[in-house]
């Protein structure tokens, strides 16, 4: 094990959840998307915290960061999704789109 | 040798998940699918040492992916998916400008020349991280707080229908509050 | 030979994923309960732990409700999804103001510090929370709407045979281990006279299990809505008030 071998983790983890986020018509399931690479994000910064600099506390600190972004998006995400609904009956992204006009 | 083989494996069915997750018809598998890959991201986590965040992650994702199994299910159109369907857009672009990042990175891992490893792991990493949230990194703690809390008051104003006046009345003097559900504090 | 009952269009790998892992949580928390002054993993973070174990009770119970693809299967699973938003903020402050109190996350060291006076002598609220959120976790006495007969069982509804004692015995576990880890946090752990550390845990776990059992012939069944009220606007603020004291009497001493 060393840091490459982490990052690569990190980023095939943030490359399958930028997929997601990218092709998912659904909010809900872009929003799994944004968890995925939000997930790559918590490995990177642990292993930058144990390779680079074990000393600082920063990379702790960057990974608690992370999942709050984490429970900040989901809690987020999921009362638009409501309102939405509740204002149009949708829930996809595309018809979101049409409310610009 | 075993963290060795700990890594592998997790970091294996971390990948697996998360590709399952976009995969899955059932709603409810894709979720849970999520939540096998996030908590081996905590697995990793514990196997770098951060035995407090490796568990914390454990237990937000766990809490998280059940309260999300119930969004999910709430506003998809198929959630058991027993009809077939795809709910896609724009796959070959996101193939393509995915892939690209993953090499692009991945060039970019391998490339960097990374600065050796400076001082050693504290004895303690919680109380270290303590330490660090409650003294130098408090602005950072304090932050998260108000968002936290900007966030619970932005989600109640953007997820509930009614307001004070349904509950008070137009003058907001009614003597009780008018509640579809009660509650259980004697209202 | 008999078969196991199937319903239309289920979800068995799901169903049977709920139904292990609620036993394999409860296991997985007891590992830090000690037996006397001795437990399988003294974790440096045992609190975290044993909540995070007993979190997955939640994917269980809703897993086992969601899978068979029945209408009062899934209500139990909802139901327990309710509860467990009710109980859990005021269990975490609960636990987390037992390690407050020894100021350390280690189980081993939360019952060092109990050598004199026990933690639920001066930590009562904080106590009786406990009591509460282990009967609400393991979805027993005033807490079992999710397994309820007003839903002909629940979660636990299209459950049957190995499937169903796997289960109802996995929520058993749960309500042993919630009982069990009341001793180490509040009821001094081993610490005792004249009787051997083991026997002391032994006895103060049955009580407490005895204590919760007896309840449940007490107390009617709790909706979760109303508890979701009672949680968050009473319970809540009591325990950050516990947790308040508590911090002041450690930054006194």
């Amino acid at each position: 094990m060393n840091l490459e071998l982490f990052l690569l983790l990190a980023t095939a983890l943030f490359c399958i959840g930028l997929f997601g986020a990218l092709t998912q018509q659904s909010v809900v399931m872009l929003m799994m998307g944004l968890e995925l690479m939000l997930g790559g994000v918590i490995v990177a910064a642990a292993a930058a915290w144990h390779y680079i600099a074990p000393a600082a506390a920063e990379g702790q600190v960057l990974v608690v960061l992370a999942v709050t972004a984490m429970a900040l998006e989901m809690a987020i995400g999921f009362a638009v999704v409501t309102a939405l609904f509740r204002s149009r009956e949708i829930d996809m992204t595309d018809m979101a789109a049409e409310l610009k006009e | 040798m075993l963290s060795e083989v700990a890594f592998w494996g997790l970091a294996a069915l971390a990948v697996a998940g998360g590709v399952m997750v976009f995969r899955f018809d059932s709603m409810a598998r894709a979720t849970f699918a999520l939540l096998t890959s996030l908590l081996c991201v905590g697995g990793e986590v514990l196997l770098l040492g951060l035995d407090y965040l490796g568990i914390v992650i454990v237990l937000m994702m766990t809490i998280e992916m059940a309260i999300m199994a119930v969004f999910m299910i709430m506003y998809m159109m198929n959630p058991a998916g027993l009809t077939p369907m795809t709910m896609m857009h724009n796959k070959q672009g996101a193939t393509a400008i995915c892939a690209a990042a993953f090499v692009l990175l991945a060039a970019g891992i391998l490339s960097t020349p990374w600065p050796a490893r400076r001082g050693k792991p504290p004895t303690d990493a919680t109380m270290d991280l303590g330490m660090s949230l409650m003294g130098p990194q408090m602005l950072t703690m304090m932050t998260l707080g108000m968002a936290l809390f900007a966030t619970i008051v932005a989600t109640v104003v953007l997820a509930t229908r009614r307001g004070r006046y349904d509950r008070l009345g137009d003058s907001l003097r009614a003597p009780s509050t008018d509640d579809p559900i009660r509650g259980g504090v004697g209202r | 030979m008999q078969q196991r009952r199937r319903t239309t269009a289920a979800d068995v790998a799901l169903t049977r994923l709920g139904v292990v892992l609620l036993p394999v949580a409860a296991l997985l928390a007891a590992a830090v309960v000690p037996l006397g002054f001795r437990s399988v993993s003294d974790l440096a973070d045992g609190i975290v732990w044993f909540n995070a174990m007993e979190a997955l009770a939640w994917a269980a119970v809703w897993l086992a409700g969601w899978g068979p693809n029945s209408t009062l299967a899934l209500i139990g699973g909802y139901r327990f999804l309710a509860q467990g938003l009710a109980y859990e903020l005021p269990h975490m402050l609960a636990i987390t103001t037992a390690a407050l109190g020894a100021e350390s996350l280690r189980v081993g060291e939360v019952v060092d510090t109990q050598a004199g006076l026990w933690f639920a002598v001066w930590m009562p609220v904080a106590f009786a929370i406990y009591l509460l959120s282990a009967m609400a976790m393991a979805f027993w006495g005033p807490f079992d709407q999710p397994a309820g007969r007003d839903v002909a069982g629940g979660a636990a509804a299209e459950l049957s045979g190995v499937d169903r004692i796997v289960f109802l015995g996995g929520r058993w576990l749960l309500l042993t281990v919630a009982a069990a880890f009341s001793v180490p946090l509040f009821l001094g752990g081993g610490n005792g006279p004249l009787l051997p550390p083991w026997l002391w845990t032994v006895l103060k776990t049955v009580a407490v299990l005895a204590f919760l059992v007896w309840i449940r012939r007490k107390v009617p069944t709790l909706r979760m809505d109303r508890y979701m009220e009672v949680a968050w606007v009473v319970l809540t603020p009591l325990a950050i008030l516990q947790a308040l004291v508590v911090a002041l009497v450690v930054l006194v001493r």
